[in-house]
């Protein structure tokens, strides 16, 4: 199928992808949204572990049943070679030879050892670009560090920062850095695309995606290179802003995030709640005094926003022009109103489930809008069109090769 | 300057904060001209908001300022001023990129659209990166870097139950929002290839790009109702463990979802009965069970400290790290040695050591070649070197105040 290049920009770009589980596949989702050819080479004999994550509900585990994967291999195509045999590496070889973007997320020593890293493809391919996205980077005394983005973020510094104010780090827990990483590389592979085409020159982008982390951070890094000042957890505090915290509203588990900078903004608010008493007091009078004071400021604007709905909040507030959004639920996030006239949230036809819902490209783009044209591959449902109609093998070849397990 | 990435690229960045000054950075670092565009008097509001060298406020000396602003020109500029807004068109008829995060209504007031700016510069990408996005029912309300993070969906998930959501530190969801950016504009680029040399219009939400961070953690639950899915906060644990625990002289992050670590955590504590107990063999049932779980493991990590621990975790492959405070960060061996740190001379604030580059080009290397920019330090050099205004005619728009 060729792609219409007016919706999708990156059409003609091919990427050999060997990312797994996040961070190189959501890079390649991005590129993929865009147009840009996504091979995924994988095996049942290493498989990626989100292909048997979070199978539909009722379904057991199943390389083809994740929703998860789905969700963010969707326009790809998979290819599954075994790389423990040698064929195998021949013919990612070849592949290569044909494509522009080699990515990659493993410990580093895992290309070295199938012969495929930057110094060895960039001699059969030499305007090749090549991405891997290691943990702590290609060199270096932690280079052969494995390890998943919630632990990655404590030895960044990122998450010793997320827990209560004041409290023991708790860390988010979430995988924060795989989504975040992916994206950085996103751009660097563009990035470098974008220097192949002006000088005809391939690269090797080597990311370490706790240095990645440590960038997200400059402020409290700043702070510490100044004035030798640490950060313990931060809870939801900002420099200079007070109220700025979630508080509870009516119902179950209900909360809003309010956030006030301006002195505007604070009478906005004063008179939203119907200008208590307390309102009034010194302790309130201004930025600093209100920052001093933010525990006894949270707990009078609590005993307020109980009284009211999350959503009824989040309109009564932004009417009186304070920033003030709900904390939304994952119910109410996939039918919030603003989501879904923004086309977050689009169905998908997947061979193993019709009218999946998963989330879209977050990029609007008035011209060229990108999007999903193809739901996620079944493990290896690519095999013929990339063996054969890229790499010109013939239909017997393919079966002796499924046959020898090099195809598997 | 030696060729870089991104050299042959012209950007302009309007607003301030995070997310469109860290979009722009990324460009800047790759080599790409950036000229930042900045509100004569007052500049970019993270100036006065710091962290400040000895908590002294000075609009030159903040942290998070000198932190996002480096590799740009700089330059003052009113745009609420009809001669500011006819400057800025000639700016923009000479740049390939802009970069804003007004407001969506004031964004379209200044001009900074590419609805308004196609006429002048029909190949010129404008991006626009917003609390909501340019659409939708939010699309004109007020929002922090709080009200997005949480609007998101994805800070319900922060914290622990019973308590208040907590949110990631340090403004993420502005930095979720000027990376995308910054790829999205990138694929721009490549797009003028395909449309006839023209621009367009980039639209970037900072709730919508935190949404499809974690969105295909939720895609159960759109598949149908989904426990695992719905769980708020440290009760969303995809499977036990991944939690940060306490040990002897601090707190380390462990994660033992799969089959693999479980079984690996189990061989190195010694193989005490409960890891060999078939019930805590399903993750669902080690889920189940976090909490106890993590009381079984305590009084061994209570004997160990996090260097131990890490060790231990390195020589086994199970994910176990330090939490590491910034100090920690800024000592660590490794990031020596790879020099990711760079230190900066920059003339009010002097030498500092700043994060450095999030990715290593062999051919293009990442480069920090000049210190951000005082407040107007490239008036001249961009009003009288680029658009051929005289000194004399720089200072009457200095007296007007639209520079």
């Amino acid at each position: 199928m060729r792609l219409d290049q007016q919706q999708y920009p990156l059409a003609g770009i091919r990427v050999v992808d060997f990312g797994w589980v996040w961070a190189v596949p959501f890079m390649t989702q991005l590129l993929g949204d865009m147009g840009a050819e996504i091979i995924k080479v994988e095996s049942h004999a290493r498989l990626d572990s989100t292909r048997t994550q979070k199978p539909a509900p009722g379904r057991p585990a199943h390389p083809d049943w994740s929703t998860r994967f789905h969700a963010y291999h969707r326009n790809k195509k998979s290819i599954t070679l075994n790389m423990a045999t040698p064929r195998a590496i021949e013919l990612v070889k070849r592949l290569i030879r044909v494509s522009d973007v080699v990515t990659d997320n493993f410990t580093p020593h895992v290309l070295e050892n199938w012969g495929i890293d930057y110094a060895a493809i960039s001699k059969i391919k030499p305007d090749i670009i090549m991405a891997s996205l290691s943990s702590a980077g290609q060199w270096g005394p932690l280079r052969n560090l494995t390890t998943f983005a919630p632990a990655l973020g404590a030895i960044s510094g990122l998450e010793t920062m997320v827990g209560y104010y004041g409290e023991r780090p708790l860390g988010s827990t979430l995988a924060y850095m795989d989504p975040v990483a992916g994206t950085y590389g996103a751009f660097a592979v563009l990035a470098a695309l974008s220097y192949r085409e002006r000088t005809g020159r391939g690269q090797f982008i080597d990311m370490s995606q706790m240095e990645a982390c440590i960038t997200l951070i400059g402020e409290a890094m700043m702070d510490y290179a100044m004035n030798g000042r640490v950060w313990g957890a931060q809870g939801n505090r900002q420099r200079g802003m007070a109220p700025h915290n979630l508080y509870r509203c009516k119902g179950d588990d209900q909360w809003i995030s309010i956030a006030v900078k301006s002195e505007e903004e604070w009478r906005s608010l004063c008179s939203a709640m119907g200008n208590p008493q307390w309102t009034q007091d010194p302790t309130f009078a201004d930025q600093l005094s209100r920052w001093e004071h933010q525990d006894a400021l949270d707990q009078h604007i609590n005993r307020w926003t109980q009284g009211y709905g999350s959503y009824e909040l989040m309109d009564m507030l932004q009417r009186a022009g304070v920033a003030a959004m709900p904390s939304l639920t994952t119910a109410q996030e996939v039918q919030d109103p603003h989501l879904l006239a923004r086309g977050t949230w689009v169905q998908v036809d997947h061979p193993t489930l019709a009218g999946e819902i998963v989330y879209g490209n977050h990029w609007k783009f008035s011209r060229n809008p990108g999007g999903i044209y193809r739901h996620a591959p079944l493990l290896g449902e690519h095999n013929q069109y990339v063996l054969g109609d890229l790499l010109g093998i013939s239909t017997d070849e393919i079966k002796a090769l499924e046959e020898e397990r090099v195809l598997y | 300057m030696a060729d870089q990435a991104l050299s042959s690229l012209k950007l302009l960045e309007c607003g301030g904060g995070v997310s469109a000054p860290c979009c722009a950075k990324l460009f800047a670092d790759l080599g790409a001209e950036v000229i930042k565009i900045e509100e004569p008097g007052t500049g970019d509001f993270t100036r006065t908001e710091g962290p400040f060298p000895g908590d002294v406020p000075d609009p030159e000396k903040s942290g998070l300022f000198l932190y996002l602003n480096g590799n740009k020109l700089g330059i003052t500029l009113n745009l609420r001023s009809a001669r500011g807004r006819s400057i800025l068109q000639a700016l923009a008829q000479k740049a390939d990129i802009l970069v804003e995060n007004l407001a969506p209504r004031e964004a379209e007031e200044l001009g900074l659209t590419y609805a308004a700016l196609e006429p002048i510069n029909p190949a010129l990408i404008v991006a626009s990166i917003t609390p909501y996005g340019f659409t939708g029912p939010y699309r004109d309300y007020k929002g922090y870097p709080l009200n997005a993070f949480h609007a998101s969906g994805t800070g319900f998930r922060v914290g622990q139950p019973e308590r208040e959501p907590l949110t990631m530190p340090c403004a993420q969801s502005s930095y979720a929002g000027g990376i995308s950016a910054a790829a999205a504009i990138m694929t721009a680029v490549f797009a003028r290839g395909v449309n006839g040399g023209l621009g367009q219009q980039v639209d970037v939400s900072e709730m919508e790009a935190e949404v499809c961070f974690f969105g295909s953690t939720i895609t159960g639950f759109l598949a149908a109702s989904d426990e695992m899915a719905v769980r708020p906060r440290m009760g969303h644990r995809l499977s036990a463990l991944n939690a940060s625990m306490r040990c002897k002289d601090g707190y380390v992050h462990l994660i033992a979802t799969s089959a693999d670590w479980w079984q690996r955590l189990g061989q190195v504590m010694g193989g005490p009965d409960w890891s060999q107990d078939p019930f805590f063999q399903d993750p669902a049932n080690r889920e189940k069970l976090a909490d106890e779980l993590e009381a079984l493991l305590e009084p061994w990590l209570m004997e160990r400290t996090r260097e131990e621990l890490f060790q231990l975790g390195v020589a086994n492959r199970i994910p176990i790290t330090p939490y590491y405070t910034t100090e920690e960060v800024a000592r660590l061996p490794h990031l020596k040695e790879r020099e990711f740190f760079v230190d900066i001379e920059h003339p009010a604030a002097g030498m500092l050591r700043y994060p450095g580059a999030p990715y290593k080009l062999s051919e293009t290397p990442w480069a920090m070649v000049r210190p951000a920019p005082l407040l107007g330090q490239h008036n001249e050099e961009i009003y009288c070197g680029r658009l051929g205004y005289t000194r004399e005619q720089l200072a009457s728009l200095r007296t007007l105040g639209i520079i």
